[in-house]
């Protein structure tokens, strides 16, 4: 059974984001930048796969800047067999758009004939959470959405989904698309020698434009601000002088 | 131009707060407004959505096959109504941004999600970044497929009456189907919904303890939320979770008791319209944005405050 997990490569989780003063988007020029945390989820999920021996190869896709490489590297680390990364802008501050990057995926999944795709839920700098549901819905497949724990069984992937109010299990056809939740798995630190053998295992890079995909951005920023902040209010002293407040000042109880 | 608004029904109850929270999100397109049901259980959702101000048409799809929100067979459906509409919109919740998305590429639009404000028909506003960041973005797609961040609007009123309209199902594309549900019945509000939250983070400092603050909530008739730190060292279910990856609240009154005040969290109460942070360091950043701050030893403070509300 073949896996194909896309990865992107995104502001680092930790790093503070600051709006370009021309309020076209985020300033990411000189900023640390690492694998989006669900897609790392995404790559940990399919790895401990392989380590039950359900699945036989494991291949990594990026779509983006020629520096995505770095992040393939480190998900043929944690235990990937390929990559592909296709090129599709050497802008850092361009966003693909999830639209674009079904399509793109689209084309490979054609190519490679996946039997199953795990996405990360969602991009923590778009914060958009579509492009899994997108490719699902393109290549006519089945999806399971939000996974918090996945298990394969002839032919068919049983996922437990997080919902609002609680947890569902859904029994979705192979092939399928999964889109890992934050608390489907913790992934692994990569070690050493892993990252030496990373460096010798195949990762194939292609332009985009010979997929023959439109990724003309359907939506055009108008401007980028910073949001509104709150100013710190009082200190209280104790409980009492609490509820009077809140009776009182706030009005709210 | 109209629009089409997905309403989720679980276990027969109409999403109804953030229904008529989006019907006021929805007003300054000035477009007649329909509302879709999908559902497995009898149609007696309709009627509640067929009395909030600002309804068009109530359309319900009841059907086995849509009872569980299961993308396929739902994506199906608002795709055989999306050419009568300009846009197609719903409540950011997990149920529909399972849908949404699909239906948007199988529509070859993209999908705009958790706008907060409407400007134009095509013009929307959302956050990025966690929150860390507001972008607007103009839309060049001839449908308008997006979700609404819908505890930062009022929600529309009662009293008017729509038609009902009971539509033909589709053929289920079989897919997927639906195992089990483990939902946490409550006699608490909704988290996403409640006038009053009131949340713990780890200066709780054990899943014991962690009761001290339902009691607080259940004092006030308030939902219970958590950190994601609080969650992941499992002192409170997942689903209570408030933040950027958890649930986003805007209540008149939120307490964060032992919250540090990670940006991660900030993103998910920050709109709320009073905030008290109790903590025992001086320094968390969550003092920086609360109106009220108390700081001391939180196994004093709340059982004393829950004795004194």
């Amino acid at each position: 059974m073949k896996i194909l997990v896309p990865v992107k490569r995104v502001i680092d989780y930790n790093v503070k984001v600051r709006v370009k003063a021309d309020g076209s988007g985020a300033d990411l020029t000189s900023v640390k930048m690492s694998m989006n945390p669900f897609d790392e989820i995404a790559v940990e999920e399919a790895v401990r796969l392989k380590e039950k021996g359900v699945v036989s190869e494991i291949v990594v896709i990026s779509i983006g800047m020629p520096q995505a490489k770095d992040t393939l590297r480190t998900a043929l680390a944690m235990g990937a067999d390929r990559a592909i990364l296709i090129e599709a802008t050497t802008d850092v501050n361009q966003d693909i758009e999830p639209l674009s990057v079904a399509k793109i995926l689209e084309k490979i999944v054609e190519e490679e004939k996946p039997d199953l795709i795990i996405a990360g839920k969602q991009a923590i700098d778009n914060d958009v959470n579509a492009t899994g549901q997108m490719l699902a819905g393109l290549l006519g497949w089945g999806q399971a959405t939000f996974a918090s724990a996945i298990e394969i069984t002839d032919g068919s992937a049983l996922v437990t989904r997080e919902i609002d109010g609680g947890l569902q299990t859904i029994r979705v056809k192979l092939p399928a698309v999964v889109t890992a939740d934050l608390r489907l798995n913790e992934p692994r630190y990569v070690a050493l020698p892993n990252i030496m053998k990373a460096k010798k295992k195949p990762l194939e890079e292609r332009p985009v434009a010979a997929l023959g995909v439109d990724i003309a951005p359907r939506l055009k920023v108008v401007r980028t601000v910073e949001p509104a902040g709150r100013s710190a209010g009082v200190r209280v002293a104790s409980v009492d002088e609490l509820v009077e407040k809140l009776k009182n000042e706030a009005g709210v109880i | 131009m109209s629009v089409l608004l997905l309403a989720e029904v679980h276990n027969g109850q109409l999403a109804t707060d953030a229904v008529a929270k989006a019907l006021s999100a929805l007003a300054p397109l000035n477009d007649s407004v329909d509302i879709l049901i999908m559902t497995g259980e009898d149609v007696g959702a309709a009627k509640e959505a067929s009395q909030l101000d600002g309804v068009s048409r109530v359309l319900v799809a009841q059907d086995e096959t849509l009872a569980h929100g299961l993308a396929e067979p739902s994506a199906a459906l608002v795709l055989s109504l999306a050419p009568g509409y300009t846009h197609i919109a719903a409540p950011a919740t997990a149920y529909s941004r399972n849908i949404l998305p699909r239906v948007a590429a199988l529509l070859d639009v993209m999908m705009i999600a958790d706008v907060t404000a409407i400007e134009s028909a095509d013009t929307f506003e959302r956050p990025i970044y966690a929150g860390n960041a507001v972008q607007t973005v103009t839309s060049t797609d001839r449908i308008k497929v997006f979700s609404i961040r819908t505890p930062v609007f009022k929600a529309a009123g009662q009293g008017a009456v729509a038609p009902v309209e009971i539509l033909r199902p589709i053929v289920d594309p079989g897919l997927s189907s639906w195992v089990e549900e483990t939902t946490i019945a409550s006699e608490r509000p909704d988290l996403t919904s409640a006038r009053v939250v009131v949340s713990g983070g780890r200066g709780i400092g054990s899943k014991e303890y962690f009761e001290t603050i339902v009691k607080l909530a259940d004092k006030m008739g308030a939902a219970v939320g958590a950190s994601r730190a609080a969650v992941d060292l499992g002192y409170a279910p997942n689903d209570w979770q408030v933040g950027q990856t958890g649930k986003v609240v805007a209540p008149d009154l939120y307490f964060a008791v032992g919250i540090s005040g990670a940006i991660q969290h900030l993103a998910g109460m920050k709109d709320s319209r009073v905030i008290v942070a109790i903590n025992k360091d001086e320094d968390a950043p969550i003092l920086r944005i609360a109106d009220y701050a108390l700081v001391g030893d939180l196994f004093s403070i709340v059982p004393e405050l829950t004795e004194k509300l």
